[in-house]
Protein backbone atom coordinates (compact mmCIF):
# COMPACT_ATOMS: atom_id res chain seq x y z
CA UNK A 1 0.00 0.00 0.00
CA UNK A 2 2.77 2.64 0.76
CA UNK A 3 4.64 1.43 -2.32
CA UNK A 4 1.85 2.71 -4.16
CA UNK A 5 1.71 5.74 -2.24
CA UNK A 6 5.19 6.52 -3.10
CA UNK A 7 4.53 5.72 -6.45
CA UNK A 8 1.99 8.38 -6.46
CA UNK A 9 3.90 10.92 -4.81
CA UNK A 10 6.88 10.63 -7.03
CA UNK A 11 4.83 10.76 -9.84
CA UNK A 12 2.91 13.90 -8.44
CA UNK A 13 6.27 15.45 -7.76
CA UNK A 14 7.38 14.83 -11.25
CA UNK A 15 4.24 16.21 -13.43
CA UNK A 16 4.63 19.46 -10.85
CA UNK A 17 8.03 19.51 -12.43
CA UNK A 18 7.00 18.54 -15.89
CA UNK A 19 4.45 21.09 -15.93
CA UNK A 20 6.48 23.58 -14.36
CA UNK A 21 9.12 22.84 -17.30
CA UNK A 22 6.39 22.92 -19.80
CA UNK A 23 5.47 26.52 -18.22
CA UNK A 24 9.38 27.04 -19.41
CA UNK A 25 9.21 25.83 -22.71
CA UNK A 26 6.18 27.43 -23.73
CA UNK A 27 7.56 30.73 -22.30
CA UNK A 28 10.43 30.65 -24.66
CA UNK A 29 8.20 29.42 -27.74
CA UNK A 30 6.08 32.46 -27.07
CA UNK A 31 9.30 34.19 -26.79
CA UNK A 32 10.99 33.01 -30.23
CA UNK A 33 7.86 34.28 -32.06
CA UNK A 34 7.37 37.38 -30.21
CA UNK A 35 11.12 38.53 -28.97
CA UNK A 36 11.99 39.70 -32.38
CA UNK A 37 10.78 42.64 -31.21
CA UNK A 38 14.03 43.69 -29.61
CA UNK A 39 14.60 47.21 -28.20
CA UNK A 40 17.59 49.54 -27.94
CA UNK A 41 17.82 48.26 -23.96
CA UNK A 42 21.40 47.00 -23.33
CA UNK A 43 19.66 45.41 -20.25
CA UNK A 44 16.42 44.15 -21.76
CA UNK A 45 17.18 42.78 -25.53
CA UNK A 46 13.66 40.54 -25.26
CA UNK A 47 11.91 44.04 -24.20
CA UNK A 48 9.22 42.80 -26.71
CA UNK A 49 8.41 39.61 -25.41
CA UNK A 50 8.13 40.83 -21.44
CA UNK A 51 5.99 43.34 -22.04
CA UNK A 52 3.64 40.93 -24.17
CA UNK A 53 3.84 38.41 -20.83
CA UNK A 54 4.00 41.49 -18.38
CA UNK A 55 0.06 42.01 -19.92
CA UNK A 56 -0.15 38.61 -19.57
CA UNK A 57 0.61 38.81 -15.90
CA UNK A 58 -1.37 41.85 -14.81
CA UNK A 59 -4.93 40.33 -16.89
CA UNK A 60 -4.29 37.67 -14.80
CA UNK A 61 -3.34 39.33 -11.91
CA UNK A 62 -6.56 42.15 -12.42
CA UNK A 63 -9.18 38.78 -12.94
CA UNK A 64 -7.62 36.42 -10.31
CA UNK A 65 -5.11 37.20 -8.05
CA UNK A 66 -5.74 40.35 -6.67
CA UNK A 67 -9.22 39.95 -5.96
CA UNK A 68 -8.90 36.87 -3.98
CA UNK A 69 -6.03 38.61 -2.05
CA UNK A 70 -7.83 41.79 -1.63
CA UNK A 71 -10.49 39.59 0.13
CA UNK A 72 -8.18 37.89 2.01
CA UNK A 73 -6.47 40.79 3.16
CA UNK A 74 -10.14 42.33 4.12
CA UNK A 75 -10.91 39.15 6.24
CA UNK A 76 -7.99 38.07 7.77
CA UNK A 77 -7.18 40.32 10.74
CA UNK A 78 -3.33 41.76 10.68
CA UNK A 79 -1.74 39.29 13.53
CA UNK A 80 -3.16 36.29 11.38
CA UNK A 81 -1.70 37.47 8.09
CA UNK A 82 1.47 37.72 10.23
CA UNK A 83 1.47 34.22 11.13
CA UNK A 84 0.51 32.86 8.28
CA UNK A 85 3.90 35.06 6.72
CA UNK A 86 5.62 33.74 9.48
CA UNK A 87 4.74 29.58 8.90
CA UNK A 88 5.82 30.19 5.27
CA UNK A 89 8.95 32.13 5.99
CA UNK A 90 9.75 29.27 8.68
CA UNK A 91 9.81 27.16 5.73
CA UNK A 92 11.71 28.85 3.56
CA UNK A 93 14.75 29.07 6.24
CA UNK A 94 15.45 25.57 5.03
CA UNK A 95 16.32 26.37 1.70
CA UNK A 96 17.88 29.60 2.78
CA UNK A 97 20.15 27.64 4.69
CA UNK A 98 21.01 25.15 2.20
CA UNK A 99 22.11 27.78 -0.24
CA UNK A 100 23.71 29.74 2.49
CA UNK A 101 25.86 26.50 2.76
CA UNK A 102 26.48 26.62 -1.16
CA UNK A 103 27.58 29.69 -0.45
CA UNK A 104 30.08 29.03 1.82
CA UNK A 105 28.23 30.92 4.55
CA UNK A 106 28.37 28.50 6.83
CA UNK A 107 27.75 30.49 9.72
CA UNK A 108 24.33 31.84 8.51
CA UNK A 109 23.57 28.52 7.79
CA UNK A 110 23.21 27.31 11.07
CA UNK A 111 21.76 30.63 12.55
CA UNK A 112 19.03 29.92 9.42
CA UNK A 113 18.63 26.28 11.23
CA UNK A 114 18.70 28.00 14.33
CA UNK A 115 15.30 29.82 13.33
CA UNK A 116 13.85 26.61 12.33
CA UNK A 117 14.04 24.94 15.48
CA UNK A 118 13.16 27.74 17.44
CA UNK A 119 10.52 28.91 15.39
CA UNK A 120 9.10 25.41 14.83
CA UNK A 121 9.14 24.70 18.61
CA UNK A 122 8.84 27.93 20.74
CA UNK A 123 7.31 29.47 18.11
CA UNK A 124 4.34 26.95 17.10
CA UNK A 125 5.12 25.73 13.61
CA UNK A 126 6.61 28.96 12.65
CA UNK A 127 3.26 31.13 13.57
CA UNK A 128 5.53 32.99 15.79
CA UNK A 129 8.85 34.21 15.02
CA UNK A 130 10.74 34.05 18.07
CA UNK A 131 14.01 33.72 17.20
CA UNK A 132 14.38 37.13 15.33
CA UNK A 133 14.28 38.00 18.89
CA UNK A 134 16.56 35.87 19.94
CA UNK A 135 19.65 37.56 17.56
CA UNK A 136 19.04 34.64 15.02
CA UNK A 137 18.71 37.42 12.30
CA UNK A 138 16.51 36.53 8.98
CA UNK A 139 18.15 35.72 5.78
CA UNK A 140 16.68 35.70 2.34
CA UNK A 141 18.61 33.25 -0.18
CA UNK A 142 17.81 30.96 -2.61
CA UNK A 143 19.43 29.49 -5.79
CA UNK A 144 19.56 32.39 -8.38
CA UNK A 145 21.54 34.38 -5.38
CA UNK A 146 23.79 31.60 -4.98
CA UNK A 147 24.48 31.32 -8.83
CA UNK A 148 25.16 34.68 -8.85
CA UNK A 149 27.40 34.40 -5.21
CA UNK A 150 29.73 31.87 -7.85
CA UNK A 151 29.90 34.58 -10.44
CA UNK A 152 27.16 33.31 -12.96
CA UNK A 153 25.97 36.59 -15.00
CA UNK A 154 22.60 37.77 -14.62
CA UNK A 155 21.84 37.61 -18.44
CA UNK A 156 18.90 38.81 -20.12
CA UNK A 157 15.94 40.12 -18.15
CA UNK A 158 12.94 38.40 -18.29
CA UNK A 159 9.15 38.83 -17.15
CA UNK A 160 7.16 35.43 -16.63
CA UNK A 161 3.30 35.90 -15.74
CA UNK A 162 2.62 34.88 -12.02
CA UNK A 163 6.11 34.46 -10.81
CA UNK A 164 7.39 37.81 -12.17
CA UNK A 165 10.39 39.56 -13.34
CA UNK A 166 13.33 37.68 -12.85
CA UNK A 167 16.89 37.68 -14.87
CA UNK A 168 17.63 34.59 -16.86
CA UNK A 169 19.67 33.28 -14.29
CA UNK A 170 17.28 33.90 -11.89
CA UNK A 171 14.55 32.11 -13.93
CA UNK A 172 16.86 28.98 -13.62
CA UNK A 173 17.19 29.27 -10.43
CA UNK A 174 13.43 29.69 -9.34
CA UNK A 175 12.80 26.64 -11.00
CA UNK A 176 15.50 24.87 -8.62
CA UNK A 177 14.02 26.54 -5.96
CA UNK A 178 10.64 25.25 -6.78
CA UNK A 179 12.02 21.88 -6.97
CA UNK A 180 13.80 21.78 -3.92
CA UNK A 181 11.00 23.50 -1.53
CA UNK A 182 9.79 21.67 1.30
CA UNK A 183 6.36 22.24 0.31
CA UNK A 184 6.49 20.23 -2.86
CA UNK A 185 7.13 16.94 -0.75
CA UNK A 186 3.75 16.63 1.02
CA UNK A 187 2.43 13.54 0.03
CA UNK A 188 -1.11 14.58 0.03
CA UNK A 189 -1.82 16.65 -2.91
CA UNK A 190 -5.50 18.68 -1.88
CA UNK A 191 -3.85 19.44 1.36
CA UNK A 192 -0.11 20.36 -0.54
CA UNK A 193 -1.88 22.75 -3.76
CA UNK A 194 -3.67 24.14 -0.38
CA UNK A 195 -0.67 25.38 1.30
CA UNK A 196 0.52 27.01 -2.47
CA UNK A 197 -2.90 28.36 -2.96
CA UNK A 198 -2.57 29.78 0.43
CA UNK A 199 0.93 30.97 0.07
CA UNK A 200 0.59 32.83 -3.08
CA UNK A 201 -2.64 34.83 -2.17
CA UNK A 202 -0.69 35.51 0.98
CA UNK A 203 2.30 37.18 -1.08
CA UNK A 204 -0.36 39.10 -3.11
CA UNK A 205 -2.16 40.39 -0.06
CA UNK A 206 1.70 41.85 1.39
CA UNK A 207 2.11 43.36 -1.69
CA UNK A 208 -1.17 45.23 -2.18
CA UNK A 209 0.63 48.87 -0.24
CA UNK A 210 3.13 48.55 -2.70
CA UNK A 211 0.81 48.41 -5.41
CA UNK A 212 -0.47 52.24 -4.72
CA UNK A 213 2.31 53.25 -4.71
CA UNK A 214 3.76 52.03 -7.69
CA UNK A 215 0.97 53.19 -9.40
CA UNK A 216 1.56 56.61 -8.13
CA UNK A 217 5.74 56.63 -8.93
CA UNK A 218 5.17 55.22 -12.26
CA UNK A 219 5.49 56.46 -15.48
CA UNK A 220 5.63 53.42 -16.82
CA UNK A 221 4.55 50.29 -14.58
CA UNK A 222 6.62 47.30 -16.54
CA UNK A 223 10.33 49.53 -16.97
CA UNK A 224 9.58 50.31 -12.91
CA UNK A 225 9.25 47.28 -12.16
CA UNK A 226 11.95 46.09 -14.15
CA UNK A 227 14.58 48.39 -13.12
CA UNK A 228 13.36 48.13 -9.53
CA UNK A 229 14.17 44.35 -9.92
CA UNK A 230 17.24 44.47 -11.21
CA UNK A 231 18.67 46.84 -8.27
CA UNK A 232 17.21 44.71 -5.79
CA UNK A 233 18.55 41.78 -6.98
CA UNK A 234 22.11 42.71 -7.29
CA UNK A 235 21.64 43.95 -4.00
CA UNK A 236 20.62 40.90 -2.65
CA UNK A 237 23.00 38.87 -4.27
CA UNK A 238 25.71 40.60 -2.26
CA UNK A 239 24.16 40.82 0.85
CA UNK A 240 23.60 44.62 0.89
CA UNK A 241 26.94 45.50 -0.94
CA UNK A 242 27.05 45.24 -4.51
CA UNK A 243 30.10 45.98 -6.58
CA UNK A 244 30.02 49.86 -7.58
CA UNK A 245 28.64 50.17 -11.18
CA UNK A 246 29.77 52.38 -13.74
CA UNK A 247 27.00 53.91 -14.91
CA UNK B 1 4.67 47.86 -0.49
CA UNK B 2 6.88 47.77 2.52
CA UNK B 3 10.32 48.97 0.31
CA UNK B 4 8.22 52.03 -1.54
CA UNK B 5 6.80 52.95 2.03
CA UNK B 6 10.70 53.16 3.15
CA UNK B 7 11.23 55.26 0.33
CA UNK B 8 8.71 57.35 1.84
CA UNK B 9 10.10 57.31 4.87
CA UNK B 10 13.34 58.79 3.29
CA UNK B 11 11.36 61.98 2.33
CA UNK B 12 10.61 62.08 5.80
CA UNK B 13 14.16 62.94 6.75
CA UNK B 14 14.07 66.49 5.38
CA UNK B 15 11.69 68.14 7.96
CA UNK B 16 13.78 69.41 10.11
CA UNK B 17 12.13 72.84 10.22
CA UNK B 18 15.23 75.15 12.08
CA UNK B 19 17.93 73.10 12.30
CA UNK B 20 21.05 75.03 11.29
CA UNK B 21 23.64 72.95 11.30
CA UNK B 22 22.81 69.83 12.47
CA UNK B 23 25.10 66.74 11.87
CA UNK B 24 23.23 64.44 8.42
CA UNK B 25 22.73 61.43 10.61
CA UNK B 26 21.22 63.82 13.78
CA UNK B 27 19.00 65.54 10.78
CA UNK B 28 17.90 62.05 9.56
CA UNK B 29 16.84 61.12 12.98
CA UNK B 30 14.98 63.94 14.44
CA UNK B 31 13.00 64.19 11.24
CA UNK B 32 12.02 60.81 10.59
CA UNK B 33 10.76 60.50 14.47
CA UNK B 34 9.06 63.65 13.64
CA UNK B 35 7.19 62.36 10.94
CA UNK B 36 6.44 59.02 11.60
CA UNK B 37 5.33 60.11 15.10
CA UNK B 38 2.60 62.68 13.77
CA UNK B 39 1.74 59.78 11.14
CA UNK B 40 1.34 57.23 14.06
CA UNK B 41 -1.02 59.18 15.79
CA UNK B 42 -3.17 59.90 12.59
CA UNK B 43 -5.75 57.77 11.98
CA UNK B 44 -6.90 59.89 8.46
CA UNK B 45 -3.49 59.39 7.38
CA UNK B 46 -3.43 55.81 7.60
CA UNK B 47 -6.51 55.02 6.59
CA UNK B 48 -5.30 56.53 3.17
CA UNK B 49 -6.02 60.64 3.45
CA UNK B 50 -3.87 61.22 0.82
CA UNK B 51 -4.75 65.03 0.59
CA UNK B 52 -3.32 65.08 4.53
CA UNK B 53 -0.31 63.36 4.02
CA UNK B 54 0.77 65.72 1.44
CA UNK B 55 0.30 68.31 3.57
CA UNK B 56 2.71 66.59 6.02
CA UNK B 57 5.34 66.14 3.61
CA UNK B 58 5.15 69.56 1.89
CA UNK B 59 5.32 70.87 5.10
CA UNK B 60 8.39 68.66 6.88
CA UNK B 61 10.00 67.60 4.15
CA UNK B 62 10.43 69.27 0.92
CA UNK B 63 13.18 71.91 2.25
CA UNK B 64 15.48 68.78 3.25
CA UNK B 65 15.28 67.98 -0.79
CA UNK B 66 17.33 69.08 -3.40
CA UNK B 67 15.24 68.19 -6.25
CA UNK B 68 17.06 70.45 -8.70
CA UNK B 69 20.18 67.91 -8.38
CA UNK B 70 18.05 64.73 -7.99
CA UNK B 71 16.31 65.66 -11.75
CA UNK B 72 19.59 66.42 -13.00
CA UNK B 73 20.74 63.21 -12.05
CA UNK B 74 17.59 61.29 -13.46
CA UNK B 75 17.97 62.65 -16.70
CA UNK B 76 21.56 61.85 -16.58
CA UNK B 77 23.41 63.11 -20.18
CA UNK B 78 19.99 64.56 -21.19
CA UNK B 79 19.86 67.33 -19.03
CA UNK B 80 22.72 69.52 -20.76
CA UNK B 81 20.52 68.89 -23.51
CA UNK B 82 17.28 70.51 -21.99
CA UNK B 83 16.43 74.59 -21.82
CA UNK B 84 16.38 76.26 -18.81
CA UNK B 85 13.17 76.48 -19.12
CA UNK B 86 12.94 72.99 -19.39
CA UNK B 87 14.91 72.17 -16.74
CA UNK B 88 12.63 73.71 -14.64
CA UNK B 89 9.47 72.27 -15.66
CA UNK B 90 10.99 69.34 -15.29
CA UNK B 91 12.13 69.79 -11.62
CA UNK B 92 8.92 71.18 -10.85
CA UNK B 93 6.93 67.62 -11.92
CA UNK B 94 9.48 65.70 -10.92
CA UNK B 95 9.21 66.84 -7.33
CA UNK B 96 5.09 66.56 -7.59
CA UNK B 97 5.44 63.21 -8.78
CA UNK B 98 7.74 62.60 -6.00
CA UNK B 99 5.72 63.94 -3.61
CA UNK B 100 2.57 62.28 -4.23
CA UNK B 101 4.36 58.96 -4.35
CA UNK B 102 5.92 59.11 -0.58
CA UNK B 103 2.65 60.88 0.50
CA UNK B 104 0.76 57.70 -0.75
CA UNK B 105 3.87 55.37 0.60
CA UNK B 106 3.09 57.15 4.06
CA UNK B 107 -0.68 56.58 4.24
CA UNK B 108 0.66 52.80 4.26
CA UNK B 109 2.78 52.99 7.63
CA UNK B 110 1.67 50.48 9.91
CA UNK B 111 3.95 50.71 12.57
CA UNK B 112 7.24 49.41 11.32
CA UNK B 113 10.34 51.09 13.42
CA UNK B 114 13.38 52.20 12.43
CA UNK B 115 16.69 51.27 13.24
CA UNK B 116 19.40 54.04 12.59
CA UNK B 117 23.27 52.81 11.76
CA UNK B 118 26.14 54.95 12.65
CA UNK B 119 27.41 57.32 10.80
CA UNK B 120 30.27 56.21 8.53
CA UNK B 121 31.72 59.74 7.21
CA UNK B 122 34.75 62.03 7.81
CA UNK B 123 34.59 65.34 9.73
CA UNK B 124 35.12 67.23 6.25
CA UNK B 125 33.20 65.25 3.80
CA UNK B 126 30.76 67.36 1.98
CA UNK B 127 28.78 63.93 0.99
CA UNK B 128 27.41 61.50 3.39
CA UNK B 129 25.18 58.54 3.23
CA UNK B 130 22.87 57.67 6.29
CA UNK B 131 22.02 54.57 6.75
CA UNK B 132 18.85 53.34 8.23
CA UNK B 133 16.80 49.72 8.62
CA UNK B 134 12.86 49.37 8.65
CA UNK B 135 12.06 46.69 10.97
CA UNK B 136 8.56 44.93 9.74
CA UNK B 137 6.15 43.88 12.20
CA UNK B 138 6.06 40.30 10.90
CA UNK B 139 9.57 38.20 10.10
CA UNK B 140 10.32 39.86 7.07
CA UNK B 141 14.17 40.83 6.57
CA UNK B 142 14.12 44.30 7.92
CA UNK B 143 14.75 46.67 4.79
CA UNK B 144 18.02 49.13 3.79
CA UNK B 145 16.75 52.68 3.65
CA UNK B 146 19.76 54.85 3.09
CA UNK B 147 19.50 58.35 2.26
CA UNK B 148 22.40 60.69 -0.04
CA UNK B 149 23.11 64.08 1.57
CA UNK B 150 25.25 67.01 0.38
CA UNK B 151 26.22 69.57 2.38
CA UNK B 152 25.20 72.98 1.34
CA UNK B 153 24.97 76.90 2.80
CA UNK B 154 21.48 75.90 3.72
CA UNK B 155 22.39 72.74 5.47
CA UNK B 156 22.42 69.05 5.04
CA UNK B 157 20.22 68.23 1.45
CA UNK B 158 18.75 64.77 0.31
CA UNK B 159 19.50 64.24 -3.80
CA UNK B 160 18.98 60.21 -3.52
CA UNK B 161 16.98 57.61 -1.44
CA UNK B 162 17.63 53.92 -1.60
CA UNK B 163 15.35 51.82 -0.65
CA UNK B 164 16.85 48.09 -0.25
CA UNK B 165 19.61 48.77 -2.70
CA UNK B 166 17.47 50.62 -5.17
CA UNK B 167 18.25 54.16 -6.26
CA UNK B 168 15.21 56.23 -6.61
CA UNK B 169 17.59 58.45 -9.17
CA UNK B 170 18.99 54.98 -10.77
CA UNK B 171 15.26 54.30 -11.11
CA UNK B 172 13.99 56.72 -12.82
CA UNK B 173 16.87 57.65 -15.17
CA UNK B 174 16.14 54.57 -17.15
CA UNK B 175 12.41 55.64 -17.16
CA UNK B 176 13.59 58.93 -18.46
CA UNK B 177 16.02 58.05 -20.68
CA UNK B 178 13.59 55.35 -22.81
CA UNK B 179 10.90 58.53 -22.80
CA UNK B 180 12.97 61.03 -23.77
CA UNK B 181 14.72 58.43 -26.81
CA UNK B 182 11.04 58.02 -28.06
CA UNK B 183 9.36 61.52 -27.69
CA UNK B 184 11.97 63.88 -26.55
CA UNK B 185 12.28 65.97 -23.41
CA UNK B 186 8.98 67.57 -24.48
CA UNK B 187 7.60 64.59 -24.39
CA UNK B 188 9.04 63.52 -20.95
CA UNK B 189 7.57 67.07 -19.62
CA UNK B 190 4.38 65.84 -21.31
CA UNK B 191 4.33 62.11 -19.97
CA UNK B 192 5.27 63.71 -15.96
CA UNK B 193 2.37 66.72 -16.58
CA UNK B 194 -0.09 64.47 -17.98
CA UNK B 195 0.84 61.96 -14.89
CA UNK B 196 0.62 64.76 -12.35
CA UNK B 197 -2.65 65.83 -13.13
CA UNK B 198 -4.40 62.19 -13.76
CA UNK B 199 -4.34 61.48 -10.04
CA UNK B 200 -5.79 64.70 -8.82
Amino acid sequence: MSGIDNLKGTVVRHSLNKRVGQYFLAMCAAGLLAGCATSGNPKDPIEGFNRAMYGVHEGIDTVLLKPVATGYDAVLPDPVQTGVTNFFANIADIPTAVNNLLQGKVAYAFNDLGRVAVNTTVGIVGLFDVATGMGLEKHDEDFGQTFGWWGVGEGPFVFLPILGPRTSRDAVGVWLDIYTDPLNYIDDVPVRNSLWALLAVNKRANLLPADKVIEEAALDKYSYIRDAYLQNRRNQVFDGNPPPRDE
Amino acid sequence: MKWLFAALTGVLMSVSVAAAESAPDELVKTVTDEVLTIVRNDKDIQSGNAKKAIALVEAKVLPHFNFTRMTQLAMGREWRNASPAQQQTLTSEFKTLLVRTYSKALTEYRNQTIEYKPLAAKAGDTEVKVKTLVKQPNSAKPIELDYSLEKQDAGWKVYDIEVAGVSLVTNYRDTFATEVRNNGIDGLIKALQTKNASAK
